[in-house]
């Protein structure tokens, strides 16, 4: 399928694999050997404790419901900022990204300023009796703010690449929009959104900064798998830290796994 | 019913004209829901910030965002969050041209990991980088505390960015053009500088854009291997930290505003570039 | 259909995993777990306090749920770097005892009301004073057999010597370390210090250690409970040097306002025999005088010890060395700049 020759194709392969070797390969190989250093006997009582078991369920919790919000809103987005005709897209779009360049410091900083028992919403909230901020709810918001971009930045240039004649061919036809939507956008869409739910997951479980900032650390309560890495590491249990990051790993592939297959169902690629 | 697409004449005024108010309609919803959530998770956080960032008047903000050490934290930010997308988005490029087009053994293995720096606790990662690239590191080089280090330490964590952002476009790309022109006689390279690479760059762009975002906010894997040395190789969101430790929201919000505004506009001009490109494009 | 049966049976494998979860991080599968909520619990107290004591508090929650007091109290416990729960607990984080790393932490807590103004006093009923809990002493930490011959302050100023402490700005618990310096040479020798020694600047104390083990410096500044608790978890290679003058460091707890009685016994437990011992364990130093009596050979005195009242309390040290615009702390950091800014 390349139309590349076998000499352009292989030093391409060398360079993108060293780079990924140097770069990518070795440290996580690192973080596998010390992970499992201590043996797989010591890795399973780590990650069975019942600190790490409701670790575990809180960070797939916030996971399960950060990233299909921001999908929804992800494929509007994206929609809306390739296909149609406002002005001012280049502002939303900055905005979308925003996220990202915002340090954990900083959102937390802003998160408490908004919901703290001294912001602009604390008091307010503090009289309704809804507790955000240093409990699920606002560690909620943290995970949706820091992945919110991912699932438009992936789809967007996809829907942009595909064009819309297909589309357009479809509504001549006189398919509605919402049929057009299912048969021909989204599946042209589907691998930018796997790839786009794929990275949503991997950072919303991964987060640690902001989430921390706004989790209050109760043990056994708001206490996130990354949380729980930085807890074991404070308290010099490296090896426990290792195998609480390689359990985090384990369900980004998971993750990715899952959209893959999920994707080759009707494509053979 | 139709007999056929090609011959079938175009859909009458008044059927168009319906479309288009439907889909103006439509796309005001989107609008609609893009900006709500958008106001409720990120503006209206940041308003706060900002509000917080002039509780003190303008002359406070000013004293805070242009101390010698916020400027040098904000220049050192920047240029090395420059220089990480860009050098991202190029391995990007060849990365997902090697998952995509090429096949070898393990590259199934190889597409899996792509994204685990982001799944890997921020901590995780600056202990491994220290144990890489420090004192006791095991290939010899000594990089920690060094500028070099943070920028490996960025090119880690911003990795996924310009692999995946251009891997699902390259999958949809069609290979019709690249295949006519190979069959004229158009060199491999030729074929990508001409053919490939237009289409690919508002997805290069795109993961560019990210990895800069995300480069300019890191702070937990850079923390450990940087040193935070002042005017050397403190990050901005180590000074703004700073700030806060002492007891200084208003300074910490001050440059926080700064280092976003930067961002922003850094952001912007990219989609600028990028809509000046596809304006060459014939859609 | 392979797709829906790996897809299930990866929901399954999941939920076969899920339990009650809980907070006990004991790998022995033990239900040691703090914060168990037995049926019927009376009262739930929330603890917000620094990192490092978790081990110890793991010890004396159990032991105090023994006690009558104790009994039926359920407790939710939260554990972070000092300034960050300080900040947390000014927040609104809800919290009835607070165990932080340096009384001002906990005196930020007052303006807001959430800890009463005479909190010092609390710890007066329990036989302590000054609302402190542990005490410890800033020391070296150097790599095993002490290759650099460190015994004193002045041996760090010597050529060629490398030294790790944590920035002050970042971490506030590494205040500690410079009052330490301080203490020995006032503000020549922490320049002197600062400029010529000190290459790194780890944001946080644990940080600072894992820096050091890593293998950077010849000395670690840190404190004494820290080089303990690290080598009981396992840390080789480091030995503890105590120099001859050095700083007194006092770790406060306090009850916060609205607290239930319960916290207020928690607090009299905590500088109760049973609980200082456990502290003592782990490389604390009692106010318990009959625990430290009983424990004097692990925690021999230097002939010097200043405190922060000889240098007139945390307010004025804070404004004259730490203030991050006028202090002489930040004053060195900011000259440092203008040899090595690029």
């Amino acid at each position: 399928m390349t139309t590349a020759s076998p000499v352009g194709r292989l030093s391409v392969r060398v360079l993108a694999l060293g780079y990924l070797a140097l770069l990518l390969l070795v440290p996580i190989g690192v973080v596998l050997y010390r992970t499992f250093e201590p043996g797989l006997g010591e890795v399973w009582d780590s990650i069975t404790t019942p600190a790490a078991v409701s670790a575990f369920w809180l960070t797939i919790e916030l996971a399960a419901i950060a990233v299909p919000l921001n999908t929804i809103f992800g494929i509007v987005a994206a929609l809306v900022l390739v296909r149609s005709r406002v002005r001012g897209k280049w502002l939303l779009q900055a905005f979308i990204d925003l996220p990202f360049a915002i340090s954990p410091v900083v959102i937390g900083l802003a998160l408490f300023l908004l919901y703290g028992r001294q912001g602009w919403l604390g008091p307010t909230l503090t009289d309704a009796g809804i507790q955000i901020i240093f409990s699920v709810p606002g560690m909620v918001l943290a995970t949706i703010f820091v992945c919110l971009p991912f699932v438009v930045r992936e789809v967007a240039p996809v829907l942009r690449e595909i064009g819309d004649e297909q589309e357009q061919a479809a509504a001549t036809l006189g398919a509605s929009r919402w049929q057009t939507f299912r048969r021909i956008t989204l599946p042209a869409i589907r691998w930018g959104v796997a790839y786009g739910v794929v990275l949503s997951t991997a950072r919303a479980i991964g987060e640690f900064g902001a989430v921390s900032v706004v989790s209050g650390k109760i043990s056994g309560e708001t206490v996130t798998l990354p949380l729980l890495v930085e807890n074991r590491y404070s308290n010099f249990d490296l090896s426990g830290a290792y195998a609480a990051s390689a359990l985090l790993a384990v369900i980004a592939l998971a993750t990715l796994l899952a959209m893959t297959l999920l994707q080759r169902k009707g494509d053979p690629r | 019913m139709a007999t056929s697409a090609a011959t079938a004449p175009a859909p009458p005024a008044r059927a168009r004209a319906g479309r288009r108010a439907g889909t103006r309609g439509l796309t005001g919803l989107g609008v609609g829901v893009v900006t709500l959530w958008l106001s409720v998770i990120v503006l209206l956080p940041l308003a706060a910030l900002t509000a917080k960032a002039f509780d003190g008047g303008v002359d406070e903000f000013w004293t805070a965002v242009s101390s010698r050490q916020a400027v040098s934290a904000l220049k050192f930010t920047i240029g090395v969050s420059v220089i990480v997308a860009v050098v991202n988005a190029v391995a990007g490029v060849a990365i997902a041209w090697t998952l995509v087009r090429d096949d070898f053994r393990g590259r199934r293995l190889v597409n899996a990991v792509i994204d685990l720096p982001f799944a890997l606790p921020t901590i995780v990662a600056g202990i491994t980088l220290l144990a890489l690239w420090g004192p006791r590191s095991p290939i010899g080089v000594n990089l920690a505390f060094t500028q070099v280090s943070v920028a490996m330490a960025l090119l880690f964590v911003t990795l996924p960015f310009g692999v995946r952002a251009v891997q699902p476009v390259l999958i949809e790309l069609d290979t019709e053009m690249e295949e006519a022109a190979a069959s004229l006689g158009a060199s491999g390279p030729r074929v990508f500088r001409s053919i490939v690479l237009p289409n690919l760059m508002p997805a290069i762009l795109s993961g560019a854009a990210l990895a800069f975002a995300r480069a300019v906010g890191e702070f937990g894997s850079i923390v450990l291997i940087s040193g935070n040395k002042p005017f050397d190789t403190q990050v901005s969101s180590v000074f703004i930290f700073k700030q806060i430790e002492s007891d200084n929201p208003v300074g910490a919000a001050a440059v926080s505003v700064v280092l976003l505004l930067v961002s922003l506009l850094m952001l912007v001009a990219l989609r600028v570039i990028e809509s000046w490109g596809s304006r060459h494009d014939h859609r | 259909m392979r797709t829906k049966i790996l897809l299930s049976a990866l929901v399954a494998g999941a939920l076969a995993v899920a339990g009650c979860g809980g907070a006990s991080d004991d790998k022995s599968g033990g239900d040691a777990s703090a914060a168990s909520n037995g049926g019927g619990a009376k009262t739930s107290l929330s603890l917000v306090a620094y990192s490092t004591p978790e081990v110890v508090y793991d010890q004396i929650i159990p032991a105090f749920q023994k006690t009558p007091e104790g009994k039926g109290v359920s407790f939710k416990t939260s554990y972070g770097a000092s300034g960050d729960q300080s900040r947390a607990v000014a927040a609104g984080q809800k919290a009835d005892l607070v165990a932080l790393s340096l009384a001002p932490d906990v005196d930020k807590l007052v303006d807001p009301g959430l800890v009463p103004k005479d909190w010092t006093a609390q710890t007066e009923a329990a036989g302590g004073q000054g609302g402190f809990v542990t005490t410890s002493l800033v020391s070296f930490v150097v790599r095993k057999g002490n290759p650099k011959g460190i015994k004193g302050w002045d041996d760090l100023l010597k050529p060629g010597v490398k030294v790790v402490t944590p920035n002050p700005f970042t971490s506030g618990a590494a205040k500690w370390n410079l009052m330490g310096a301080y203490q020995h040479g006032g503000i020549d020798y922490v320049k002197k210090l600062l400029t010529q020694h000190v290459p790194v600047q780890p944001k946080s104390g644990r940080e600072a250690l894992q820096t050091f083990t890593g293998g950077e410096g010849d000395v670690l500044i840190s404190y004494e409970y820290e080089y303990t608790t690290a080598v009981k978890k396992g840390e080789k290679d480091i030995e503890l040097v105590q120099p001859d003058d050095t700083f007194l460091i006092q770790n406060p707890i306090a009850v916060t306002s609205n607290a239930p009685q319960a916290a207020k016994d928690f607090l009299k437990f905590a500088l109760g025999d049973t609980a200082q011992q456990y502290f003592a364990d782990w490389g604390y130093r009692p106010v318990n005088a009959a625990v430290l009596a009983k424990n004097k050979s692990k925690f021999p005195d230097p002939p010097t010890v200043k405190t922060v009242d000889d240098f007139g309390g945390w307010k004025k040290i804070n404004a004259e060395l730490f203030d991050p615009e006028k202090g002489s702390v930040a004053k060195i950091e900011n000259d440092a700049g203008v040899s090595t800014a690029k």
